[in-house]
């Protein structure tokens, strides 16, 4: 093995988490001293003071652990460590069927289940060739949609209890868990649901389920306005998000951040207006755009997308084509469940997929949705076998985080926290 | 076939080793010694790739170049996307950074280094990033065994 001794840090991030763990206390102690005796030599020196914060801090959304280097209350520089919700899901999926793997890539990031598995779904589809009949497209734009607003409604409760405004949470969790019922009407689960399969949907809208999601669009309207009516106006509000963690437009491009984070710097980048998947151009919506890029607005951008999420789903159910919820292709498709009863054929057909899997065509596909966050990309690489030689997400909580760093750099240490919390990065999706 | 991989050879001779065209994604092989200079070429105009998407590898063990490196691109004015491929090696894999080009390239090359152990050449922070630091080996290898990992505990405070 290449390895170095562990004893010998190799980059910066070594350096800097063997600064905050390689000692007792009483070094610390030591070491803080050290550094005062060596800001009296020098006049008007003064040395940063390293603080680790998190892993385990409630304002960093999950187990998120930064290494902060401090004058006073602005930050000189940070360091994020991550790691702490690494899974393996990539190693797992290599060992796993095309089919079973589903089930784990819902898992990665954990607010946006629907986003995972479509894209997983449709770089799966991409190999095999294989076309999706328009009512799944639609069905899938649906649950995507509703997945933005639950995710966003997430973000937007957490993001105002972490700078003080807790009464949105109880507000914003009110209105997600009707989404989250939802998704365990059509999927059976609320989270981490494996409703998309290749090919398709596993289902189509059981009884009831319009008339409910129909009731939720209604309502929501009036509840997004209930949720401004607390934050747009609030001074606290507007005094901690206004004008902080802005980066120039180009810096994020080289950064590569995208989605919300991206859009309120004011580039119109949104891959489903972009590069349209999943009939997305047959539906009207607006790009929401900021002007500076600050906190506030992508607080503003996410409110304007949960009001163009409402109305795609309630185009999508008014235009939803009539027809089968997943392709007739019987080599990569379970059968019906009726035919297993009559048919010896789909009875050898539904045993083979399940015990064997499908084999997918030799070659490599990426293929990106945009998920709450920003592009949620799936790189697959098939050696022509039933399991994926290679399964590869690119989250985008992962390459959004990145840009925390010179965001903070000599900002006040409070505000990280609505930094932080503005770029919604969902550790279990940073982590995989 | 697009006129890129054309371009690419146009300004770099003996950059591009080969092309493929499949499912309509373009894919371009790049010389390993070549990528940075690759890299800052179709970031600038006229091809301007300005996004790096990602940065991922998968591990071939019988193949004479072991780790493959993809990097996938994105171009914010046409909306098109690439492809580009590099092999990094079989005895000591290492490429060069490309970070210096997109910064976003920090971290993933990170974790392709954590993951596989290809290391990347200039690169500004190469610690492990997903796995703790003092972790042995790179899992996402083709030899590394899945499950049975050793827990590591101990008395030391």
């Amino acid at each position: 093995m290449d390895q170095a001794p562990p004893d010998i840090p190799r980059g910066e991030t070594d350096r800097m988490i063997a600064e905050v763990e390689a000692f007792t206390p009483a070094e610390a102690l030591a070491r803080v001293r050290e550094a005062e005796s060596r800001d009296a030599e020098r006049p008007g020196h003064r040395e940063p003071m390293i603080v680790n914060l998190g892993p385990q801090h409630p304002s960093t959304h999950g187990v998120l652990r930064l290494i902060t280097q401090l004058d006073g209350e602005i930050i000189r520089d940070i360091h994020p460590v991550i790691g702490y919700l690494h899974t393996g899901i990539e190693k797992q999926c290599e060992n796993k069927t095309y089919w079973q793997a589903i089930t784990l890539v819902t898992r990665m990031d954990y607010l946006a289940p629907f986003y995972n598995i479509h894209a997983y779904t449709q770089a799966a589809e991409k190999l095999l060739d294989l076309r999706v009949p328009p009512r799944a497209q639609y069905l899938r734009v649906i649950m995507s949609e509703l997945n933005r607003i639950s995710s966003h409604l997430v973000w937007l409760g957490t993001s105002g209890l972490e700078l003080g405004a807790i009464t949105i949470f109880f507000y914003s969790y009110r209105e997600r868990e009707k989404a989250l019922d939802l998704f365990e009407m059509i999927a059976g689960e609320r989270m981490n649901t494996r409703y998309f399969q290749v090919g398709g949907c596993a289902d189509d809208m059981p009884p009831g389920f319009e008339k409910r999601l129909r009731a939720l669009l209604d309502e929501l309207p009036a509840r997004i306005d209930e949720y401004e009516d607390l934050l747009s106006q609030n001074p606290i509000w507007l005094e901690r998000t206004k004008g902080v963690g802005i980066l120039p437009a180009e810096q994020l491009i080289d950064l590569g951040v995208t989605g919300p984070a991206l859009r309120a710097a004011g580039v119109d980048l949104d891959l489903r207006k972009r590069t349209p998947y999943s009939s997305y151009e047959h539906f009207e919506f607006d790009v929401p755009l900021g002007t500076t890029g600050d906190a506030y607005d992508r607080y503003s951008v996410r409110m304007r997308e949960l009001r163009e999420s409402v109305k795609i789903i309630e185009q999508a159910l008014d235009g939803l084509p009539e027809g089968p919820h997943i392709a007739d292709d019987r080599k990569v498709v379970l059968p019906p469940r009726a035919e297993l009863a009559t048919s010896m054929e789909s009875l050898i057909h539904h045993f083979k997929l399940v015990t064997e899997g499908f084999t997918v065509p030799e070659g490599e596909a990426y293929v990106a949705v945009e998920s709450p966050r920003g592009e949620l990309g799936c790189y697959l690489v098939s050696d022509g076998g039933p399991k994926p030689y290679r399964c590869h997400v690119r989250d985008p909580s992962f390459v959004n985080l990145q840009a925390l760093r010179p965001m903070a750099k000599n900002a006040y240490l409070a505000d990280l926290i609505t930094m932080i919390g503005s770029l919604d990065n969902v550790m279990g999706g940073v982590d995989r | 076939m697009s006129e890129i991989p054309a371009l690419i050879e146009a300004a770099l001779p003996g950059s591009v080793v080969a092309q493929f065209e499949h499912r309509g994604e373009l894919t371009v092989e790049i010389d390993a010694s070549a990528v940075r200079q690759v890299a800052a070429y179709i970031k600038a105009p006229p091809l301007a790739f300005a996004l790096l998407s990602d940065v991922t590898c998968a591990d071939f063990p019988d193949e004479p170049g072991r780790f493959r490196v993809a990097y996938h691109l994105f171009s914010l004015e046409s909306g098109a996307r690439l492809r580009l491929r590099s092999w990094a090696g079989a005895e000591n894999p290492e490429l060069p950074s490309v970070a210096s080009v997109w910064a976003t390239a920090n971290w993933h090359e990170r974790e392709v280094y954590d993951m596989f152990g290809v290391r990347f050449t200039d690169h500004p922070d190469l610690s492990r990033i997903l796995m703790p630091v003092d972790w042995e080996g790179h899992p996402l290898r083709r030899d590394y065994p899945l499950g049975g990992e050793e827990v590591i505990f101990t008395d030391e405070v």
